[in-house]
């Protein structure tokens, strides 16, 4: 090999690494430091109870068509059908060996909100982190303390069957490059606490916007079409928009929306459907105060037709 | 207030026979069919919440309504008939669970027609539990487009 070639492919490979260090930088899982998630306190565990039922842990954690106090048992299992392959929902009883049981709050609180699991390894977000991410340490240590009053289940749920590149986690550094963020998804009048407290619940824990909002080919969200409408994750049909400029719900007051959120019927009586069903059962164990705020928000947020 | 009631009460009931005739469609017939179990149901929540007055005859003609019209409701979904609807193909594979949910609801208004409720609490306790075949039902076979 000549010189002036080995030269060249120093230069590459030189070139090439700094990128390559740079991208496994950028795109490195990132928790919080330690101290984020210190000095919280003995957990509020009323609290903690009301934010499990906002961030509808329930829906996807427990055995499917759960009821009553089997809702609780966070067994984990179910599959999740998604245009990238099948995610198995994992156990986050408060099992030591099969759940989550042995992790501690930094541990959990930086899978809540930076998708970083207890290796240090990426989480998928259709574990919805990326909504997560905007939820107050407290309210975390909080839904924390009460997830360890709740039942250990040994069930030893599959691992996410994937196709290529989906099952690369690396990869997911470059969605979370592009698309995590803590920041609000919309401007509303924050200066008003009923919409400030709607959005921290429908942006934060609720993830409204993770079946509500588009998303784009890399599965982020289109982020002017905020709780427009999209195809239905799971198949068939679609989930609606629920901004303002609603064919569906545009028309209905604040009231029918918090009517609906607490009994499932709408101001026809026709009643919710789908995976909706269950979302609006978690909402109604919320305070009416709180139903109040999604629907100041949800009637705060941009239109879109 | 005597008139009014019955002419509600033909209103509602009137709507079923001119539904059920006036269509072959049956897309649109089951639709009929619920929109009137909606009109129902919204008739003894307004009961139920206190925004309009107890009524016997009010309860009963939205109670027989929804049963006879849930009665009817399975038998409009002849195999093909899923395009343009909100009728989810599970519906096609799992026949028998949808004509049980569908019994479920019949069964459960016939109950509270053979004990009609006797005031604004008594509507609001049969509501509860009719209410809750909705959700169940449409949570499994109704998809949104």
């Amino acid at each position: 090999m000549g010189l002036r070639v080995r030269k060249l492919v120093t230069t590459v490979v030189f070139f090439g690494a700094i990128a390559g260090g740079a991208a496994w930088f950028l795109t490195k899982p990132e928790p919080w430091p330690a101290s984020h998630w210190a000095d919280l306190g003995e957990p509020d565990v009323a609290n903690g109870e009301q934010i499990f039922w906002a961030g509808g842990c329930t829906s996807c954690h427990a055995a499917a068509k759960s009821e009553g106090d089997a809702k609780l048992v966070l067994a984990g299992g179910l599959p999740l059908k998604s245009p990238f392959g099948t995610f198995h929902v994992p156990n986050i009883s408060p099992d030591e060996t099969a759940g989550i049981g042995s992790w501690t709050l930094a541990e959990f609180g930086d899978a809540m909100t930076r998708g970083v699991g207890r290796n240090g390894e990426h989480l998928y977000p259709s574990f919805p982190y990326g909504s997560y991410a905007r939820m107050a340490p407290k309210d975390i240590n909080d839904l924390w303390g009460f997830l360890k009053t709740l039942p250990k289940s040994a069930n030893v749920a599959p691992p996410h069957d994937l196709p290529f590149p989906y099952n690369i986690r690396l990869t997911l550094g470059g969605w979370k490059l592009l698309f995590l963020s803590d920041k609000p998804r919309v401007t509303v009048d924050t200066s008003d606490p009923k919409i400030a407290r709607g959005q921290y619940l429908v942006e934060g824990p609720g993830h409204c916007g993770e079946c509500h909002t588009p998303r784009n080919s890399l599965g982020g969200f289109e982020t002017a079409q905020w709780l427009a409408g999209a195809p239905n994750p799971e198949g068939e049909g679609r989930i609606p928009n629920i901004t303002p400029g609603s064919k569906s719900i545009g028309s209905w007051s604040e009231g029918d929306i918090v009517n609906y959120l607490e009994t499932g019927f709408t101001p026809e009586f026709d009643s919710a459907g789908g995976s909706m069903v269950e979302v609006q059962q978690n909402m109604a164990k919320l305070p009416a105060s709180d139903r109040e705020a999604i629907a100041a928000y949800l009637k705060a947020v941009p239109v879109v037709e | 207030m005597k008139l009014k009631t019955i002419l509600t009460a033909m209103v509602i009931a009137g709507c079923g026979v001119s539904a059920v005739i006036a269509a072959d469609d049956p897309v649109k017939v089951r639709e009929g069919l619920m929109k009137q179990v909606g009109g129902s149901m919204g008739a003894l929540a307004g009961i139920a919440k206190g925004e309009k007055p107890y009524d016997a005859e009010i309860v009963k003609t939205a109670l027989t309504t929804i049963s006879t019209n849930i009665k009817a409701f399975p038998d409009q979904f002849p195999a093909g008939s899923e395009a343009n609807s909100e009728a989810s193909p599970k519906i096609w594979e799992s026949m028998d669970d949808f004509k049980a949910k569908a019994a479920k609801l019949g069964a459960d208004t016939d109950m509270a027609l053979a004990q009609l409720p006797a005031d604004q609490a008594g509507v609001g306790a049969a509501l509860g539990v009719i209410g809750k075949n909705c959700g169940d039902c449409h949570q499994a076979y109704r998809i949104k487009k």
